[in-house]
């Protein structure tokens, strides 16, 4: 399976197994989603189970508020990412508080899906990565998979869960894995391990991290696209990185991360989101915290820039494969 | 061609600190003269409703046309006797607040029908989303005086765990939902919430109340929106207090002609009522809840009123609008106008008002001694510290575990 199917397996299997389970979104229903996640799931569930909204970021998180505080299991699509400061006020004011603030008498367990990063040639409104505006949140989990696997059972792992989930989805990979290199012919998800998705339910818990490529060069510490670029940066490079996919962001596993950089020795952290106040800063904070006797080099941070995502120079922009090479050789380097 | 009005409308308020407040152009419809429909009609049959005013108690208190509810007496003096008890408890509030015993509080006078009618009209498992306020609703759901005080003094007993700013009341027993410190976001999960009983096949409804000032918020247009295209069964109330701290309702309402109209774009029934007439607001809100049931969809409610009390604690009206400004308000006081009401039917009389109000003066200051014997914000006890740390989501993480222990916990 592709990413956009693992993820329609999973909304799929939610609707079947609880009657609670709805979705909605601009152009998710008769249509399926401009990403066609939710792919023919009006047609099999009916339309008062999955169906379209008017174009009303706001609207959509409150909706899903509401009918979560009535015991429904609200699966919501914000259709890029980048239009989801709508309905911030919703997320951070509101779902994100609503246990806490009424000591648990509600609550507003819900998953607000997100289309989310760059590669794409996107420009400034198709390409943003705002985790950190989320991660910044008490009270939502924000979470990231990086392959058909994790997508689908995170994803079920989520509207499984009684909290309120951020799930952002890489789009740069719902057809295939990235290299990091701009111009390399596209990818299947045919030949990767983690495009092989099983049928039925199964859940990837939150919180939990994963080494996808042992190494002892130093360690980099990412999520999304940015996992497999960094992958093979290593491989071109042999520099023998380990590479960790976060996969949770809000709660993220410090436990992982820690025990390969006090291994290593060495960290570099990785987004495609601008630098400044970036989930990266957080993430080399606390490694420094954690860490700091095992660390021979400064953590290095390797980011976007603090610039609104341009669309001619996007890979100028974009951390690719060539960027991640360099990061890692200067991160071993230094002493 | 030159604009001689080149320069852009800032509306004001028609009367200012030291001049005499005159409402006697305002051109209201008279109580008994609008037409009652079928709760099944067709929403654009309801544009006149949303530019008149529904209205019930004349000026003699006595109950004229369509919308009289006929409603028997004890229901009446049940209602008569919890806008007493809000106002009183008002009072009282204020009162303690001025002695350092809570941080902040807001009354509602003036506005007591607004809440109380509704919510004796509503079905007490209907779930309310209102704003601050309308704690009449918490008296006419009978929830406990000494659990809301403990809350406002934020003490042990809170049932908040001292986590809100005093008068966000939260009780899910009583199927009001938790009140939020930012304006208008409610309204929206509203129509959500309704939208879920209509899923769940139950004949539960939603009703919501923002203010007039709120109205101008985005989430104003996203609940209408969404009540329309879904025809979810939620009442959307406006209480135009005509007032927004210091702002008038022109500023939020613009040219329109008035907020209930506002609902006719959406194509949502839409009524005006006099939001100082207990038994106006009981009849529209049955009507609306009809509706809904019917899966006819939603209603906007506009319930005209004024805002007697400054806005809050930190507030002082005088620096904005005439002093007594309420008293030449010609939709008079919910309460007088009940009161009288009975009296004139027979139901009620002076002597009994004054006996209902010492009770309820009584009742209010023995459960203000119960609710400090569970402590107080100044001298505690609180809910323990370490339950800053509870309620964040489901379980706390490593984050909030160390964070504990680092508060020293
Ligand atoms: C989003 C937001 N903006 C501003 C405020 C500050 N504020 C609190 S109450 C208020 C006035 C609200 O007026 P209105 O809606 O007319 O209701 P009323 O107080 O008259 O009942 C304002 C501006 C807030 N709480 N939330």
């Amino acid at each position: 399976m592709n990413m956009i199917q693992a993820l329609n397996s999973a909304m799929d299997i939610l609707l079947t197994q609880n009657p609670d389970v709805v979705m909605f979104g601009e152009d998710s229903g008769y249509f399926g989603g401009v990403f066609n996640a939710t792919d023919k799931l009006q047609a099999k569930h009916g339309a008062h189970r999955v169906f379209d909204t008017p174009i009303n970021e706001a609207a959509i998180a409150a909706m899903a508020i509401g009918m979560a505080a009535k015991g429904l299991k609200p699966v919501a699509e914000i259709q890029f990412s980048d239009y989801i400061f709508p309905a911030f006020d919703q997320i951070v004011s509101e779902m994100s508080r609503i246990r806490y603030r009424s000591a648990g008498q509600f609550t507003s367990g819900c998953v607000l899906r997100s289309p989310w990063g760059g590669g794409i040639r996107g420009g400034q409104t198709h390409s943003m990565s705002p985790e950190a505006f989320f991660t910044h949140i008490p009270g939502v989990k924000v979470a990231i998979p990086s392959n058909p696997y994790d997508a689908k059972g995170m994803l079920i792992a989520a509207a499984e869960g009684n909290d309120p989930v951020i799930f952002f989805e890489p789009k740069r990979i719902y057809n295939g894995p990235f290299d990091g290199v701009p111009d390399a012919p596209l990818k299947s998800w045919a030949k990767h391990p983690k495009g092989e998705v099983p049928e039925g339910h199964y859940r990837v818990e939150l919180g939990k991290a994963e080494v996808t490529r042992e190494g002892s060069a130093c360690t980099v510490v990412t999520y999304g696209t940015l996992v497999h670029v960094a992958e093979h940066a290593a491989e071109k490079s042999g520099i023998d990185a380990e590479i960790i996919d976060l996969k949770s962001l809000s709660p993220y596993d410090i436990d992982t991360i820690a025990a390969s950089v006090n291994k290593t020795g060495r960290a570099i952290v990785a987004h495609e989101a601008p630098r400044t106040s970036g989930f990266g800063a957080e993430l080399a904070a606390q490694i420094q915290e954690d860490c700091f006797y095992a660390l021979e080099a400064p953590v290095l941070r390797l980011t976007g820039w603090d610039t609104p995502y341009p669309h001619a120079h996007e890979w100028a922009y974009f951390p690719i494969q060539s960027r991640f090479i360099r990061a890692m050789e200067a991160v071993t380097k230094a002493v | 061609m030159s604009n001689t009005n080149a320069r852009f409308h800032v509306p004001t308020a028609p009367f200012r600190p030291g001049e005499t407040p005159d409402f006697s152009n305002l051109d209201l419809q008279k109580a008994g003269d609008a037409p009652r429909p079928d709760p099944g009609i067709d929403a654009g049959e309801t544009a006149s409703l949303a530019t008149g005013l529904v209205g019930v108690l004349d000026h003699n208190h006595q109950a004229v046309g369509e919308w009289d509810p006929k409603l028997k007496a004890d229901l009446l003096r049940e209602g008569l006797s919890h806008m007493v008890l809000t106002r009183i408890y008002d009072e009282r509030m204020l009162k303690l607040q001025r002695q350092g015993k809570m941080s902040f509080y807001m009354k509602s006078t003036g506005e007591e029908a607004v809440a109380v009618a509704a919510a004796m009209a509503l079905d007490k498992s209907d779930m309310v989303f209102p704003s601050y306020r309308q704690q009449g609703i918490l008296f006419a759901r009978g929830r406990n005086i000494v659990d809301m005080m403990c809350h406002c003094i934020s003490n042990s007993r809170d049932n908040l765990k001292g986590r809100q700013l005093p008068v966000h009341y939260t009780w899910a027993e009583g199927n009001f939902f938790t009140i939020s410190g930012n304006l208008g976001t409610q309204f929206p999960q509203a129509v959500g919430y309704a939208m879920a009983c209509a899923y769940k096949g139950e004949d539960q409804v939603a009703a919501s109340w923002i203010g007039d000032g709120t109205t101008a918020e985005g989430d104003f247009h996203s609940a209408l929106t969404l009540a329309s295209t879904y025809r979810a069964p939620v009442i959307l109330n406006v209480v135009n207090n005509q007032w927004a701290i210091s702002t008038y309702q022109g500023i939020a309402k613009g040219d329109a002609p008035t907020f209930a109209a506002k609902g006719l774009g959406y194509g949502l029934a839409s009524l005006r009522v006099d939001g100082n007439d207990f038994l106006a607001v009981y009849a529209a809100t049955r009507w609306a809840r009809e509706r809904a049931t019917a899966g006819k969809g939603a209603t906007l409610i506009e319930l005209f009123t004024y805002r007697a009390a400054a806005h809050s604690t930190s507030d002082d009206p005088s620096k904005y609008r005439p002093k007594n400004e309420e008293t030449a308000w010609p939709l008079g006081d919910p309460i007088e106008r009940l009161k009288q009401h009975l009296i004139g039917i027979g139901e009620w009389d002076e002597d009994r008002h004054e006996k209902l109000e010492e009770e309820m003066t009584k009742l209010v200051v023995k459960s203000y001694k119960d609710a400090e014997s569970y402590g107080t914000l100044h001298d505690g006890p609180l809910a323990p510290t370490e339950s800053i740390f509870e309620d964040v989501t489901e379980t706390p993480d490593w984050r909030l575990r160390r964070q504990r222990q680092e508060l020293g916990i």
